[in-house]
């Protein structure tokens, strides 16, 4: 029992509540609070981080009901991984939003924090069922966040996205009710070990309940048949809000590695590797899918929200191998290509409001002021989110293409992704080369000021890039440890029993 | 018993399935309600039927799995709570674009439109 594990839940569920009690206080202690919240959650994910490192399993049982009686939060290297990233990138979408964007809605903030636990929990917990209603938390408040802002642009897409969502729910549940049917259990661990045991006659159930589960997490994770309700909404979204979200199908990735190495790994007897190979194929028609959408995109949002896709597609191309080094090449790609993500939206903003009319849209006009400080964070943006050298884009894609291993794995692959990558290129150098090089006389009248908060955000969520770069050694020394560690799944279920409070001895 | 709940679970199912396809942000939100009441029904099931079972060992011959009625009593709220948000939601965007369809314009009007502009 350690009572760390609960510390990113608690703080934003405190520090959510209190916003939601402040909506009438002055708005500089409410962004105070916000921000002291945000920060508290980043330094408790760096504390689990640390203590995750030594590669042992942590386990706090609610109520110190021994698992699988009672639900647990369970923190490994990946939960851990998926917290420190989760809390970077809000840190800094939220000093963006205090520069103006939190102005029209009193509750931004307890929505904003109130996201950040539901990401937290769905992070941190050990139980199927519990990662269905962290969900639900993360998306109720994401709805609110979606909607957040003026005009009436979001609420079509708003409404496809809450409409999706509520039915993949519906789905969630159905897959947990005949997985609970079987195995009579929803604790991960205890599934871990369940399910290789279930009986002959029994095994169909379970698998309709996986397969169902997969169609769940590609919903989230917008693989791409289910994938269309995602650059509308993330493009109409405003820029703190987009750049969040792109952790929000990260949260999909995440729940397919948790719950395909743990619950349908090798060890899982008849149903080892489930869904897996319809994974590959998936991944990589979501990939060609990103391009052209991003090849065809007519706004710098709507390139970015197409390069979610891309990601989504690279990302699943890597975990759909199943072995170590093609785990830990996604988790180092995740960490660059949620980061350089989350920052493009910014810059997507920023050049938005230096436009005028023109807005983001991928069109001629007047020569925007802060060019050269807008133009180069863009182009550090769009060569790591493309892949080139030398930001960590490159690095993590040089990964992804050594994990490959069978000779259809490799040429497949290869090709999609390389060329893909050179599609991407050329739509970015495409826009940016008409947003900041192609310019037409005229003035803008009305500009938005770039204060501190807000180019500070932006500039530092992408050179985070460079930091990962730097970093590289320990990083990615840490995503062949994770990768290990969630590939050993004996080591998992010893979480069952380990000693309640009052046990030990 | 078992046939008469699935059947009930079949049809709600069925019919909130095709309430969703519809075009009108109503028969949508209602087949979500169905779809998610077919959902719990499911969900509750998963504990075996079982008539006089009590939840508590020792209180009767025959005890009920417990467990899934605490989910569905979630589910059901989590349910209802997004139920209520849609049905705003909704409403929000009959409101925005003056009409109830899901995309906040008729397709074919839209057609209409660009065709009479193409005209001048």
């Amino acid at each position: 029992m350690n009572h760390w594990l609960t510390a990113p839940i608690l703080i934003p569920l405190i520090g959510g509540i209190l916003q939601a009690f402040m909506g009438y206080a002055p708005i500089t202690l409410r962004r105070t609070l916000a921000i002291a919240t945000t920060v508290l959650t980043l330094v408790a994910a760096i504390v689990l981080l640390v203590l995750a490192d030594d590669g042992s399993y942590r386990v706090y049982a609610f109520g110190n009901w021994q698992p699988p009686f009672g639900i647990v939060l369970v923190l490994d290297r990946l939960a851990a991984l998926m917290l420190v990233m989760t809390a970077v990138l809000a840190l800094f979408c939220h000093i963006y939003a205090i520069g103006g964007t939190d102005e029209n809605s009193r509750q931004f903030h307890g929505l904003f924090l109130f996201q950040l636990l539901g990401l937290n929990i769905a992070f941190l917990t050990g139980d199927l069922f519990n990662l269905f209603v962290a969900f639900e938390v993360l998306l109720i408040a994401s709805y609110g966040l979606l909607m957040h802002g003026e005009g009436t642009s979001r609420t079509v897409p708003g409404l496809h996205y809450v409409v999706l969502n509520l039915a993949g729910s519906a789905v969630f549940l159905i897959s947990v009710g005949m997985i609970y049917s079987v195995t009579g259990t929803l604790n991960m661990a205890d599934l871990a070990i369940k399910i290789p045991q279930v009986a002959e006659g029994n095994l169909p159930l379970v698998k309709a309940g996986g397969m169902m589960l997969l169609v769940v997490f590609g919903l989230k994770a917008a693989i791409l048949p289910l994938c269309f309700w995602l650059p509308s909404a993330y493009a109409n979204a405003t820029a703190p809000v987009a750049a969040l979200f792109a952790v929000m199908t990260k949260v999909g990735i995440y729940a397919i590695i948790r719950v395909y190495t743990l619950m349908f790994g090798n060890q899982a007897g008849e149903l080892a590797g489930l869904g897996m190979d319809w994974l590959f194929p998936l991944a990589l028609i979501t990939l060609s899918m990103g391009v052209i959408g991003a090849l065809g995109a007519e706004s710098l949002r709507k390139l970015v929200a197409w390069q979610v896709i891309i990601s989504v597609g690279t990302l699943l191309a890597a975990i759909s191998f199943g072995t170590v080094a093609g785990t830990s090449a996604a988790l180092f790609y995740l960490l660059n290509t949620t980061w350089v993500v989350g920052g493009l939206f910014l810059v997507a903003d920023l050049v938005d409001g230096q436009r005028g009319s023109a807005g983001d849209k991928i069109v001629t006009a007047p020569r925007i002021a802060n060019r050269t400080f807008l133009s180069v964070l863009f182009l550090m943006g769009a060569v790591a989110a493309v892949g080139l050298p030398p930001l960590s884009g490159f690095f993590a894609k040089l990964l992804i293409l050594k994990s490959a291993v069978t000779e259809s794995d490799v040429a497949w692959l290869w090709s999609v992704l390389l060329i893909g990558s050179f599609f991407t290129l050329i739509a970015y150098s495409r826009a940016g080369s008409i947003v900041f090089w192609r310019n037409v006389d005229g003035h803008i009248e009305e500009r938005q000021k770039l204060t501190p908060s807000l180019s500070v955000s932006a500039s530092a969520l992408i050179s985070l890039s460079i930091v990962i770069v730097v970093l590289a050694g320990p990083i990615s020394r840490y995503a062949e440890d994770t990768a290990a560690q969630l590939h050993d799944t004996s080591a998992y279920t010893q979480i069952l029993s380990v000693p309640m409070v009052g046990e030990e001895k | 018993m078992e046939l008469a709940f699935a059947v009930v679970i079949g049809v709600l199912t069925a019919s909130g399935v095709y309430l969703m396809l519809r075009a009108r942000t109503f028969p949508v939100v209602v087949g979500l309600t169905m779809l998610s009441y077919g959902v719990n029904l499911f969900l509750f099931s998963s504990g075996r039927l079982a008539t006089g079972g009590q939840p508590i060992i020792g209180s009767a011959e025959t005890y009920s799995d417990p467990l899934p009625q605490a989910l569905v009593l979630t589910a059901i709220v989590i349910g209802f709570a997004m139920t209520a948000f849609v049905v705003v939601l909704s409403l929000r965007s009959l409101a925005d674009s003056d009409d109830d369809h899901v995309n906040g314009r008729i397709p074919e009007q839209d057609n209409a439109r660009q065709e009479q502009e193409d005209a001048k």
